[in-house]
């Protein structure tokens, strides 16, 4: 039986293709998937992210308990309101998931973790807060809405009132807060500027409807993967899981090992690692002819040693094939990959490749 | 819901076929296959002379998701590829029965009749495949 977000009626009025995503049923395109692309790079676009967990997480001791969870350092957070993007990883440093933390207040933090991982985060999480007296809980009562796009935060913002429009326009990058009723965010998962917005079910496909009228397209998740994919990003169970710890996953920068003095689980597995020297990591590739990288293609690298794609698509901006790819540390500047048999050139670039609607590699 | 032109031949794995005046057979994939595999990206067509069998695969198309083999429903040579499908493989999502033809191919003489669908059989098949 798979799970439904409360937009689900509303996908199949808007005649979307439906697709079994990590047990939920969910909306994979409501016509070209490379037209919702551009859509988010030139206009507005809103995806339905429901499936996605939010997790509120309570209790006088909440940051002790975060400090400890996050290989990230919450203590970079210095406003309310402010968002850390960060792993939390196994005591060998394997990624269980990537998850992103907004400070509300000092006795509550909102998280939110991937679909796929939901059962397995919340274990976890609920294992180490006891210790912490932190009360973990599920925000089953809201659904969620990324409205992205160079013109997606005044789209968005003209649904609410003069004064929320106005506070939702002030917010920073990374900062979020209650407006309206609703939870908006200045954050997202395809490279360009728009809010992520957490409100309750019972409204989710009126707003939507909403936005629609507003010109922002509807968009699916073939069109998030490829935008997430231009923009860099990973994705949890493609390129990181269990088996690979950050600093081969692309995501060194949100391991803060300094202050030293700060203990968070994995640490000692990470200092370790980086004290052997790293074996592999994560690039982007640029396939130089024509074809399409996918994941879990062969890459032979000509310092030595054989990697694999771990995501590849079609960028609908730059019109030929990337990938993300973790391969053997000593890779250099090209490698080929093994498409079908044939042998193809491709380009290690770093990523994003698309950022703010421009090409960043040629 | 998906075309299915009456005056065209079909195949199980949703190729089209076109038999052209001068008794060549025009080859492409039907509107229900553009469909299933959304915006098409990439397109492989076969070089002209190549001798081909009932069932050898002779065209790759690729979408954004995914890539698949096109087979041939006859045994023949290879007249020509559509070479207007290296600039524009999104002709086969918009024109799959027109422009998004794939190759045309002469019937190997004395090859067996293969088993071909019409529209009606086309159509069922699709419905019994949800589309």
């Amino acid at each position: 039986m798979t799970r439904r977000t409360p937009l689900f009626d509303l996908h199949q009025k808007l005649g979307a293709r439906i697709v079994d995503f990590g047990g939920w049923d969910m909306p994979l395109q409501y016509g070209s998937q490379i037209a919702e692309h551009h859509a988010v790079r030139h206009v507005a676009g809103v995806f339905d992210v429901s499936h996605m967990c939010v997790v509120d997480l309570k209790g006088a001791r909440v940051r002790a308990f975060l400090l400890g969870l996050l290989a990230n350092d919450i203590g970079k957070l210095k406003a309310p309101g402010k968002a850390l993007y960060g792993c939390m990883l196994n005591e060998g440093g394997g990624v269980i998931d990537d998850l992103i933390v907004y400070w509300l207040d000092e006795s509550w933090f909102r998280a939110v973790v991937n679909a796929g991982t939901r059962d397995k985060d919340l274990a976890w999480m609920r294992q180490h807060a006891a210790q912490f007296g932190v009360e973990i809980v599920e925000r089953t009562d809201l659904a969620m809405l990324a409205v992205q796009g160079p013109e997606a935060r005044g789209k968005a913002a003209s649904l609410l009132s003069p004064a929320g429009a106005t506070d939702a326009l002030a917010l920073d990058a990374f900062f979020g807060r209650e407006i309206d009723g609703w939870f908006v965010s200045r954050t997202g998962y395809t490279g360009e500027d728009g809010f992520e917005i957490m409100l309750p079910a019972a409204q989710a496909q009126r707003v939507w409807q909403a936005l629609n009228s507003a010109g922002v397209v509807s968009c699916g998740l073939g069109a998030r993967d490829t935008l997430r994919l231009e923009a860099g990003m990973s994705l949890y169970g493609s390129d990181m899981d269990e088996s690979t710890h950050p600093f081969e996953s692309g995501l060194a920068w949100t391991v803060a090992l300094e202050p030293r003095e700060r203990e968070f689980i994995g640490r000692k597995a990470l200092e370790a690692i980086r004290a052997r020297g790293l074996q592999r990591k994560l690039v982007g590739l640029l396939l130089e002819g024509r074809g399409v990288l996918r994941s879990h293609q062969k890459v032979l690298v000509p310092e030595g040693g054989e990697g694999e794609i771990t995501s590849g698509t079609f960028s609908p901006t730059l019109e030929r094939s990337i990938a993300l790819a973790r391969v053997p540390a000593a890779a250099g500047s090209s490698v080929q990959v093994d498409i079908r048999g044939k042998l193809h050139d491709a380009r290690i670039v770093r990523p994003p490749f698309v950022r703010h609607g421009k090409p960043l590699v040629s | 819901m998906s075309q299915v032109p009456a005056d065209l031949k079909y195949t199980k794995t949703h190729e089209w076929l076109r038999t052209l005046p001068d008794g060549t057979v025009e080859v492409g994939i039907t509107d229900h296959a553009q469909h299933a595999l959304g915006d098409l990206v990439f397109v492989e067509v076969p070089e002209a002379g190549r001798k081909l069998s009932a069932g050898d695969p002779f065209a790759v198309v690729e979408s954004v998701k995914a890539a698949s083999d096109v087979y041939s429903p006859l045994a023949g040579e290879v007249v020509i590829g559509n070479p207007a499908l290296a600039a524009e493989p999104e002709a086969i999502n918009s024109d799959a029965y027109g422009k998004g033809w794939l190759m045309r191919l002469r019937p190997a003489a004395g090859a067996p009749a293969p088993a071909l669908l019409g529209a009606a059989d086309y159509e069922k098949l699709i419905a019994e495949e949800g589309g």
